[in-house]
């Protein structure tokens, strides 16, 4: 680490709704704030929504609330957030250890700088115990003058932030459990090598970072955010509603996209990939069902009462389980030949770590110690990735890369695709 | 004559002529030649034949007589002109949009060799001794494609260039079959910028379709094939260039895997007006070629038939040609249907003897250099319009200028910033009295166009072509639902496609269409 820091004891003293981390008094700080050789400062805010993706192991399809925060705890889940936030903030500051980093106390940011490394310069808020929609909030207010801001949370979280009026442009962590929204990078390190590079060009001209900010910054575009009623979503119901844009960095292939639905395919395609995949089930084999309305199509074939948002598990054409949890699925699958028949998010390319959590590390490595993967998408949705690998996230790199390579896509009854999948962590080009 | 004043016209200043053509298209309103039917109305009257009446057998006779309409030779001279007008070809248009298709000039000249009676009056089953002048075209132009692709036969009788992929798999399923593989080897392999028809016929004909998709430059990913091939592959059927334009420089490659494992490699030529004289299928080791002979070889493309298309083998697949084949002894030819590894009749008789005629007289034409010709001149056209396209804001060639005959353009940056679609730019285009075609479904490339310039077109043309792009694309920053809101010069404005995809809707026939909408 870098011996040019502020004072990490120093916390935020600047003008209401404007308060940053700042260097001194006054005009503190821009002669005074330290940076590169050379350079100019680059500011990065960091808010952690500490809960975010709690729910998805725990098989609740969501975080949102109190209530499904406690059930998710119950049932054996743990927070992460956190621990991506600091992969994000490890990945900036390997590439630009001169960044300052202004965050909130605690577990919304203070801690995952500490993890990784950094030295954070805190607002002076204080979060709620547990935190909520409101400190999201109130930290993009209070973090006006920063170049970036990063923000480690779901949809949610991307909706808090968008509700904050950010004045800058921002770039999410993806954290959470449904991750629809396209201010997302594909994965902690991207959004991190992505802040660095978003402030590499610090001072030079044409800066689109905020008006307050010291360091020039790359180029941004809009990024839709939407979300879901996740009420409605555990009912299966999937109506995904656009709440507004938010300027991110211009870095499309570390970018995760917005997710793009399946209602433009072709009438009758996902009855026919289902009908593929019963022809290749086999005796004795336990299936993982995922999520989604083309995995639902199979097991409407079998004639099963799958989940249209769940994980389900089949075998020799009976519903061994269905909307399991992560612990209960990797009871499952010990000592069973399994298979995880997958579907593809549209737009996005993620087969695991969105929106099936279910899936964690220990379950796929048990899995492709075994019967592997079957992934499921039209070529009209492989062919929307515009030659974007398929991603796999389940927040254990040992455990993506497990699936590294390529991957047959059923395409249709009879039709496949050879495909690259790779782990979201690995390093993407601009 | 004088103007309002009394003063001469010719004081008056003469505008200039607009940058682009001023076109529009024939408006008819025409109804369908069913409906203009009235009874008893007669274009010849028939004479009594003068002998005596046979009476057929009921098994012959119809129950009732066709519905043919009822219509006087002017009425349907008139219908058939004005169809022809309302139309867009190569015949009047511009036609280096329909990128894949290779729209070239069809010589006129060409056309009355196959309307001179000893092409016309032939009868299909007249025997061998009375036709060899025909044989001997169908032996001579196979040995040509034979020696244009370096295969070691080819087949005329395919009626279309799809027919010819398709007996290009009923060929490869014969040849595994014959080894004792047809059942083990069952997955064919294709590339997401092939001619789709490659997967539908191998899909028709029952095997299982594995796509590769383009990797970061715009090649079939070389190790999606290594993960694909195995002791399941039949065959892989890709094309080259491909449908972007792109040349695969490591084909050989591919077909070197596909080998080892003990499959076929099929090569679809529809992208062959780039290649001719310059390399050929069997150089490659494929060992199975197809081309159009309505694309690369001049003869009209027909409105979806009768085309022609050509199937080239090598020695070891010879046995499993289409038949009955043509044959030479040196001195006479004949027809030999006595081969009993055949895969049968790809249609009836010999072929589509006009198209057959007509792409023989083209290759005579031009000889061997003039084919050469041929291709270095289409590629030079599009690389002079690629140079011209690229230069109009908004629009690119994903993964470079490395092109050969076509080129798969995308709008993506002129439709984010408008929000007007290829689609739409297409339509518009029309309006200028051009034909634009966008991409086979799914798109990769977004917001696609397609453009082909073959050798027919000149500078003049591609130039025009270009300022017409150009124009719509600057309408669709200045005004984009004047974009939107086209085509505003043409015969009728915009079809409802759904019916396309709808079987309950289709009418390909007169008889179709009064079953499913006038009963």
């Amino acid at each position: 680490m870098t011996t040019d820091r502020p004072d990490p004891s120093r916390t935020a003293a600047g003008r209401p709704g404007s308060s940053r981390a700042a260097g001194g008094a006054g005009d503190p700080g821009r002669a005074a704030r330290p940076g590169p050789p050379g350079g100019a400062a680059f500011t990065v805010g960091l808010i952690v929504n500490p809960v975010a993706g709690i729910g998805g192991p725990a098989g609740l399809k969501g975080s949102d609330g109190a209530g499904v925060q406690l059930e998710a705890l119950a049932r054996g889940a743990s927070p992460r957030a956190g621990e991506r936030a600091a992969l994000a903030v490890r990945a900036l500051l390997a590439r630009r250890p001169d960044t300052r980093i202004v965050t909130v106390a605690g577990p919304m940011g203070e801690d995952s700088v500490r993890a990784a490394g950094g030295v954070p310069e805190l607002v002076r808020q204080a979060p709620g115990d547990p935190s909520s929609s409101r400190d999201t909030t109130a930290a993009v207010e209070a973090m006006r003058d920063v170049d970036l801001l990063l923000f480690a949370g779901g949809d949610g979280t991307a909706r808090d932030v968008l509700d904050g009026s950010p004045s800058c442009p921002v770039l999410g962590v993806p954290a959470g459990v449904k991750v629809y929204s396209g201010c997302f990078a594909v994965s902690p390190a991207a959004a991190g090598t992505t802040a660095a590079e978003f402030g590499r060009d610090a001072g030079r001209a044409g800066s689109t970072g905020s008006p307050g900010g010291t360091g020039g910054t790359g180029s941004t575009l809009a990024a839709e955010v939407v979300d879901l009623d996740e009420d409605a979503y555990r009912c299966g119901r999937v109506s995904p509603l656009l709440y507004g844009t938010l300027r991110v960095p211009a870095a499309r292939a570390r970018l995760s996209g917005r997710k793009v639905g399946s209602s433009a395919a072709a009438p009758g395609s996902a009855e026919a990939i289902a009908r593929e995949v019963a022809a290749r089930m086999r005796p004795g084999i336990r299936y993982v069902l995922g999520p989604g309305a083309t995995t639902m199509a199979v097991g409407r074939l079998l004639g099963l009462a799958t989940t249209l948002l769940g994980v389900d598990v089949v075998q020799d054409g009976e519903l061994v389980a269905a909307d399991v949890t992560e612990r209960r699925l990797l009871g499952l699958v010990d000592g069973h030949e399994t298979c995880a028949v997958l579907s593809v998010i549209g737009g996005q390319g993620f087969v695991l770590g969105r929106g099936n959590q279910q899936i964690g590390p220990a379950v796929l490595k048990k899995i492709m110690a075994s019967g592997g993967l079957l992934v499921l998408a039209t070529q009209q949705k492989l062919a929307g990735l515009g030659g974007r690998p398929l991603l796999a996230d389940t927040g254990d790199p040992e455990a993506d890369a497990l699936v590294a390579g390529h991957v047959s896509v059923i395409t249709g009854h009879r039709e496949s695709a050879v495909y690259r999948i790779r782990p979201a962590t690995e390093e993407f080009p601009a | 004559m004088s103007g309002h004043a009394g003063e001469p016209f010719a004081e008056l200043p003469v505008a200039p002529k607009p940058r682009l053509r001023r076109f529009h298209q024939a408006r008819w309103d025409e109804p369908i030649i069913f409906e203009q039917s009235r009874p008893g109305r007669r274009g010849i009257a028939v004479p009594a034949p003068g002998v005596p009446a046979v009476e057929l057998p009921d098994t012959v006779r119809r129950a009732e007589p066709p519905r043919l309409p009822e219509m006087s030779q002017l009425h349907v001279l008139r219908h058939y002109v004005r169809l022809s007008q309302e139309n867009l070809g190569v015949d009047q248009a511009i036609a280096v949009g329909q990128g894949t298709c290779t729209m070239k000039y069809s010589p006129k000249v060409n056309d009355r060799f196959v309307t001179d009676p000893k092409v016309a009056e032939l009868h299909p089953l007249q025997p061998d001794d009375t036709v060899q002048g025909v044989l001997e075209i169908y032996w001579r132009l196979e040995r040509m494609l034979a020696e244009i692709s370096g295969m070691h036969r080819v087949s005329l009788q395919p009626a279309s260039g799809s027919a010819a992929i398709y007996a290009n798999i009923a060929m490869i399923r014969a040849y595994h079959a014959s080894r004792g593989e047809g059942e083990r080897r069952d997955q064919v392999i294709t590339t997401m910028f092939s001619h789709p028809s490659n997967a539908a016929c191998a899909k028709t004909a029952g095997y299982e379709v594995i796509t590769l998709m383009p990797d970061e430059n715009g090649y079939p990913d070389i190790e999606a094939l290594r993960a694909a091939v195995g002791p399941r592959t039949a065959a892989l059927m890709i094309t080259n260039p491909e449908d972007t334009g792109i040349f695969n420089p490591r084909i050989a490659e591919f077909v070197a895997l596909v080998h080892e494992a003990g499959g076929l490699a099929c090569y679809d030529q529809a992208n062959a007006n780039g290649l001719l004289g310059v390399t050929r299928a069997a150089d490659a080791g494929f060992d199975l070629c197809h081309f159009n002979l309505h694309k690369t070889f001049s003869t009209p493309h027909a409105c979806g038939g009768p085309a022609a298309g050509a199937s080239g083998v090598s020695e070891a697949l010879a046995p499993f040609l289409p038949g009955p084949t043509v044959e030479f002894d040196g001195s006479r030819y004949h027809l030999d249907a006595d081969r009993p590894l055949s895969v049968g009749k790809m249609r009836p008789f010999l072929g589509v003897t006009p198209n057959v005629v007509r792409a023989y007289a083209w290759i005579m034409a031009l000889g061997a250099a003039g084919l050469r010709e041929v291709a270095e001149t289409a590629v030079l056209n599009n690389n002079y319009l690629m140079h011209k396209v690229l230069q109009i804001k908004g629009a690119s060639a994903p993964w470079g200028r490395n092109r050969l005959e076509q080129v798969r353009y995308s709008w993506q940056e002129l439709s984010e910033e408008t929000g007007v679609h290829s689609e739409e730019i297409g339509v518009r285009a029309a309006d200028f009295g051009v034909h634009y075609w966008t991409s086979h479904h799914p798109y990769v490339v977004p917001e696609p166009f397609t453009l082909e310039p073959t050798e027919s077109y000149s500078k003049e043309d591609l130039d025009e072509y270009a300022a017409i792009l150009e124009h719509v694309a600057d309408e669709a920053r200045r005004d984009p639902g004047l974009v939107k809101g086209a085509p505003y010069n043409q015969t009728i404005h915009r079809i409802d496609p759904s019916s396309l995809d709808d079987p309950g809707r289709w009418s390909p026939t007169w008889r179709a269409y009064t079953r499913k909408h006038l009963s």
